[in-house]
């Protein structure tokens, strides 16, 4: 499986015209086409595609991720020491762990919010509480993120000095105690994390909120409540749990998601991302970086989907014994 | 939804009180953003006297790959190793070549040997002294076939190198050879104590590097910054301002937004910053300082000389007659560009000033494509010849001022009956499939171009090769020659004239059509002082080392974000 996804990708790639010496600063009238030619041989650009996937394979039977060819030979994936005790942290290595933590941030405050917000609208279906959280939803989903980006950038970081307007640290990080940096870091991910959050709200909101009408109208509810139980009871303990089956998928789904950052996002407020560091790759023609955050993506995303089948038989019993098809 | 409802929360109703919490204060937010943060009462246009220490920070929108610049070739990473190299060579403030770690050098009688003698006492800022011997050493990697620089086709020509004693550096070409001081005043030296026998494409140095000048790095903040503090071995003196941090932003409107909240003192403005945004605001006028530039840059729309009809040169006139220039420069660039008549930046001793460009002449346009065959037989508002319309793409990279310019230029060209199309395509796509095949008709782009004035790359006819610099075809005997003239004669003023005829017989031929020369703009907090302005020929960067901070006027140090 991983094999087939990874020579689609690695040929579609190569289908794309141009190649890492046809980046903007090589357009120079003082480069000339001997030295690009030098250096496609250097990274065997020259050869077959076929021949330069093989390559790539036999490789990546031994999980090296190769070096990247614009940054200058980091490696891909992860850190190298050479012989003199240098290390060369990888991109991946690097871009990584922030994008993990905004993501997951993100992904928490979202189930955080959409939870309660998709179960009050199911309750309060075509109240007022319903419609007004149908408008902040659709409100959040249809402004485009960088536009609120900037405009928050502006209120909040020029004209009050609150929040930090770009980048993950401050400049006197490395001086500060463990406390001012964790609060520095935080401030610092505040509008990365919340603004997207605002957005993906709609649509996991509308997912519980239809999950929970679907279920709230099943005759086991109009069961529970004709036997009288109590109104919170019936909601919480056995509409809620059936209808929150779904979201398992879901979260399953959104695991690769977790490792892509938004190239938009991560442009504006200036993060060091996997989203930017895949755009530029891609845009650069920077072959080992994009397959390997490609192949590394296609594996998680295999994962996902087994952690989300393996979860929906756990929490619900009628996959395990074969009742319903997930 | 109705409006008054959406306000009446009921204490017993745990959401909807959440909900009017909200809404309270998102107006609360909304009204306490209106009143504006206290004026920083600072006079900055104050002047004072010149005093070391402070902190200068900037921003760049994209990250050096490595700090060895021949191997690099980016504009980020010479930006930021230029603080820390040293060349022999450098251009002072006039354009003119003087020594940077040369004193002195010599051009022998035949003009093939130049000989360079260093300045006594240099030291790495490791203290390790810099010799003949290292500059031995950089030549030997940017010419080595593992380095595969970018650059090393000027490196090859030298046929002999000598290093009689540490102070002395001399280099033996075949035949004369004029861009050769200009490509040693673009050779940033490197230390062969750190470098001898590494791989210069994955060494360590590369992001950790000792130079000899001004700056030394003190740390790399990958994605997100590097600090610079003052090299106190520094061979050239010591430079006033102590930290350079240069901060990674990539998206311009947050490195304003930066700039706007005083976090960043300089960073290069498009036109609609530079001239509408910053003057309409008094609060921003009064702390920053503006700056503008000719860039040694510019737009132009070339032919494909080996497509017709673009090979005859009445067409490439009239099209030439039928663009106003001075339209572009006023649209696309607000009016911050200059229009030109030869491929150097105006001012420069290279630019020939008895030349002027085509002015706008739709009519000699019309005139031109009748007389090269073209009429409109069929009264369609596109002129034909045999019978097929004329009609072309345009084709440019994704690069938003360039693609405006060819949209007026396709209302001018139907103006005067000829139909265009405009495709805009990313960049290694637009180089590998169009350019390099020669399958275009015609582009809009744009050189930037070295100091020196020597264009052999881009204009003699043995350069069209796919992959070289002369994609558009030309093929002049006059000007082949000129450029050969021009490469051999060492003597400035007798290589000026070979220049200014080459622009000369470059118009009139008109291979492409020069668009503009836009300004490079700039914005700089007022507490930086001793910047030349108005900017001299070499641009405001030539004297950064004697740019200073005056103590009451730094930020709390570093502490600001």
């Amino acid at each position: 499986m991983l094999i087939g996804i990874s020579l689609i990708s690695f040929f579609i790639m190569h289908l794309a015209p141009g190649d890492i010496t046809n980046n903007e600063a090589s357009f120079n009238p003082k480069a000339s086409e001997e030295s690009r030619q030098k250096l496609r041989e250097m990274y065997n650009l020259d050869k077959p595609v076929i021949v330069q996937y093989s390559l790539w394979l036999k490789r990546m039977i031994s999980l090296d991720f190769g070096k990247s060819f614009a940054s200058h030979q980091k490696p891909v994936f992860w850190q190298t020491t050479d012989k003199d005790g240098n290390v060369t942290k990888g991109l991946i290595q690097e871009a990584l762990p922030i994008t993990l933590l905004i993501n997951i941030l993100g992904l928490v405050i979202i189930l955080a919010l959409a939870i309660p917000l998709g179960i009050i609208a199911a309750r309060k279906y075509r109240g007022w509480q319903d419609r007004s959280i149908t408008l902040f939803n659709f409100i959040g989903f249809s402004i485009p993120g960088f536009w609120l980006s900037l405009l928050l950038m502006y209120w909040l970081g020029v004209m009050n000095n609150w929040l930090p307007i770009s980048g993950i640290h401050s400049l006197d990080y490395e001086t500060l105690d463990t406390w001012s940096k964790i609060k520095d870091t935080l401030s610092h991910l505040f509008m990365p994390v919340v603004i997207p959050s605002v957005t993906g709200l709609a649509g996991i909101t509308l997912f519980v909120k239809n999950g929970m009408l679907d279920v709230l109208n099943q005759d086991y509810i109009t069961t529970a409540r004709a036997k009288g139980l109590a109104e919170q009871k019936v909601v919480y303990t056995h509409a809620l749990r059936n209808a929150l089956l779904p979201l398992i998928t879901i979260i399953g789904l959104s695991i690769p998601g977790l490792i892509g950052g938004s190239v938009i996002a991560e442009t504006i407020f200036a993060i060091p991302g996997m989203g930017k560091l895949f755009y530029d790759a891609v845009l650069m023609r920077d072959f080992p970086v994009v397959m390997g955050i490609l192949t590394i993506g296609s594996a998680l995303t295999l994962i996902g989907n087994l952690i989300a089948d393996l979860a929906y038989a756990w929490a619900d019993p009628r996959v395990r014994r074969g009742v319903v098809q997930s | 939804m109705n409006k008054p409802a959406f306000l009446i929360s009921k204490p017993y109703h745990r959401n909807a009180k959440y909900l009017a919490i909200f809404v309270i204060l998102v107006i609360g937010l909304v009204l306490s953003g209106c009143e504006n943060k206290a004026a920083d009462p600072t006079d900055y246009s104050k002047s004072y006297p010149s005093q070391s220490g402070g902190t200068l920070i900037d921003a760049m929108i994209g990250e050096p790959s490595g700090l060895i610049s021949m191997i690099a070739g980016e504009s980020a990473s010479s930006a930021i190793s230029s603080n820390i190299f040293n060349k022999l060579l450098k251009y002072d403030k006039n354009l003119d070549i003087e020594g940077e770690i040369a004193e002195s050098w010599v051009i022998s009688n035949n003009q093939k040997t130049i000989t360079f003698k260093l300045k006594p006492n240099l030291k790495w800022a490791d203290g390790k002294p810099l010799t003949s011997a290292d500059v031995l050493f950089t030549w030997h990697a940017v010419i080595d076939e593992k380095t595969a620089s970018p650059y090393a086709s000027d490196y090859q020509l030298v046929k002999k190198v000598d290093t009689p004693d540490a102070l002395t550096f001399s280099v033996s070409y075949d035949q004369a050879y004029a861009p050769a001081l200009d490509s040693w005043a673009g050779l940033q030296i490197l230390p062969k104590h750190l470098l001898e026998g590494k791989d210069l494409h994955t060494t360590a140095f590369a992001r950790n590097p000792v130079g000899s000048n001004y700056y030394k790095l003190d740390s790399w903040a990958h994605g997100e910054n590097l600090k610079l503090s003052r090299n106190v071995n520094s061979i050239l003196g010591q430079a006033k301002i102590d930290n350079l941090i240069t901060r990674i932003i990539p998206d311009n409107s947050a490195q304003f937004l930066e700039l706007m909240a005083d976090n960043i003192d300089s960073m290069s403005l498009d036109p609609i910053k530079y001239s509408r945004i910053i003057p309409a605001r008094p609060e921003l006028q009064k702390k920053l300082a503006l700056y503008k530039e000719l860039g040694n840059s510019y737009t132009y729309l070339g032919f494909n000389l080996k497509h017709k009809p673009f090979d005859d040169k009445r067409v490439r006139l009239a099209i030439n007659y039928a663009i106003d220039k001075q339209e572009i420069i006023d649209g696309v660039y607000l009016g911050l560009g200059i229009n030109i008549a030869s491929p150097y930046k105006p001012g420069t001793r290279w630019s020939n000033p008895a030349l002027t460009p085509y002015p706008y002449d739709p009519a000699k346009a019309r005139a031109l494509l009748n007389e090269a065959g073209f009429t409109d037989t069929n009264n369609d508002g596109i002129l034909e010849r045999e019978g097929k319309p004329f009609s072309f793409e345009i084709i440019t990279n994704q690069n938003k001022e360039r693609e405006k310019s060819a949209v007026l230029i396709q209302r001018r060209l139907k103006e005067v009956g000829i139909d265009v199309q405009i495709r805009a395509i990313e960049w290694a796509s637009f180089i590998s499939r169009f350019i390099k095949t020669g399958d275009f008709d015609v582009v809009v782009l744009g050189w930037s171009l070295s100091l020196d004035p020597d264009q052999y790359s881009i204009w003699h006819s043995s350069q069209q090769a796919p992959g070289q610099f002369n994609f558009i075809g030309y093929n002049n005997s006059a000007i082949d020659k000129l450029l050969e003239q021009g490469r051999l004669e060492l003597n400035p003023d007798k290589r000026m004239k070979i220049y200014h005829e080459f622009s000369r017989v470059l118009l009139e031929d008109s291979p492409i059509v020069y668009l503009s020369a836009g300004y490079g703009l700039t914005a700089i907090h007022k507490r930086v002082k001793g910047i030349d302005s108005p900017a001299p020929p070499a641009g405001i960067g030539y004297n950064t080392h004697e740019w200073y901070i005056p103590a009451p006027l730094r930020r709390n140090e570093i502490s600001a974000n």
